[in-house]
């Protein structure tokens, strides 16, 4: 296989920064969460 | 325009045992088929799909882009959605301003959440390009590219806008402003998308492969399933990301209702009614 470095770089990149920003989203809403009462944790309400 | 809470969930009291952060059922099934997809598309890419190699006809010599035409399986995917996350952006401002009630709330947080996301693919997409442009182009970067030159502004601009948004304390103002700028920054979009149509003598890049059916068999296939797997992958990013959106503004509201508990309640025990308590400034929302 030819260009192996590059292959690794491109595809290592896109999927570790993709992981990394999806591990990011998760931990963000778990905190978050905690702050919120339960109540108030549903995306659709009544008003929109 | 007055951007209020929403404060008559659909569903009231103790959420689901299984819900927890910005998780959901759908949400998890969702990941699942992403990861799955991942595992595929990366069969399908380094295994199933060929190399890119030709025998050229005049000099007898083999010719092509080699096991590096295997980037093309994540570069083009990840290129094409930053145009879908900024429309959104831009679809969510031309809500924000035309909406002057509570849903202006629910465009704005998903406006935002797509911008946020637009970014990361959009520097992605910078970042492939790159690392594919070397071994193909023997260059990292021309700054005479249009189409590089275009995709690196249209970056930057909701890069700014994500900047612009965190700067700016109150929701309302933020959310018009923001808006303005999510629509002016769409303008690139068809731009950067037909830069090599329009300025082909100034651009390393090739004409669209896919519209003009340039490639086909393992190589298509490969493709559309890089289309589905990231598109999933960007479903599943959007939603988490909105629903962060939503609770943070929930919680800023939460700290409001709060505060003007505690000046009501200080206004009865004091010398009388705090008129500041029912002052627009003071609005859900607003000035946090």
């Amino acid at each position: 296989m030819t260009h192996v470095g590059y292959l690794i770089a491109g595809w290592g990149i896109t999927l570790g920064a993709v992981g990394v920003y999806a591990a990011s989203l998760v931990r963000r809403g778990r905190s978050l969460a905690k702050t919120v009462p339960p109540d108030r944790q549903r995306w659709m309400t009544a008003d929109d | 325009m007055t951007i209020t809470n929403q404060s008559a969930p659909v569903s009231q009291g103790q959420p689901p045992a299984d819900f927890s952060g910005t998780a959901s059922p759908t949400t998890r099934w969702l990941g699942v088929a992403a990861l799955i997809g991942v595992a595929v598309l990366l069969v399908f890419a380094f295994v199933l799909s060929e190399p890119d190699q030709r025998l050229d006809p005049d000099t007898n010599i083999v010719i092509g882009q080699f096991d590096a035409v295997r980037l093309l399986y994540v570069h083009v995917p990840v290129a094409i959605l930053p145009y879908l996350a900024f429309s959104i952006t831009a679809l969510g401002g031309v809500m924000v301003l035309l909406k002057g009630s509570a849903s202006a709330t629910w465009w704005d947080i998903t406006a935002a959440a797509a911008a946020e996301v637009g970014v990361l693919f959009a520097g992605l997409t910078l970042i492939t390009g790159m690392i594919w442009g070397r071994p193909i182009w023997n260059t990292w970067w021309e700054w005479g590219d249009v189409r590089l030159m275009t995709s690196l502004m249209l970056f930057l601009v909701y890069l700014g806008y994500l900047a612009y948004r965190r700067a700016m304390p109150v929701a309302e103002t933020r959310a018009r402003r923001s808006a303005v700028v999510g629509i002016v920054g769409m303008i690139n979009i068809p731009i950067v998308n037909r830069s090599v149509e329009w300025w082909e003598n100034r651009t390393l890049h090739q004409k669209s492969t896919l519209t003009e059916m340039k490639i086909e068999d393992l190589t298509l296939l490969s493709l559309i399933i890089g289309f589905v797997v990231f598109g999933l992958i960007f479903v599943w990013l959007m939603v988490h990301r909105f629903r962060i959106g939503w609770l943070e503004h929930q919680a800023e509201t939460v700290g409001l209702d709060a505060a003007i508990m505690q000046r009501r309640a200080q206004a009865m025990t004091g010398t009388g009614v705090d008129e500041s308590v029912d002052h627009p400034g003071l609005t859900k929302g607003g000035d946090q």
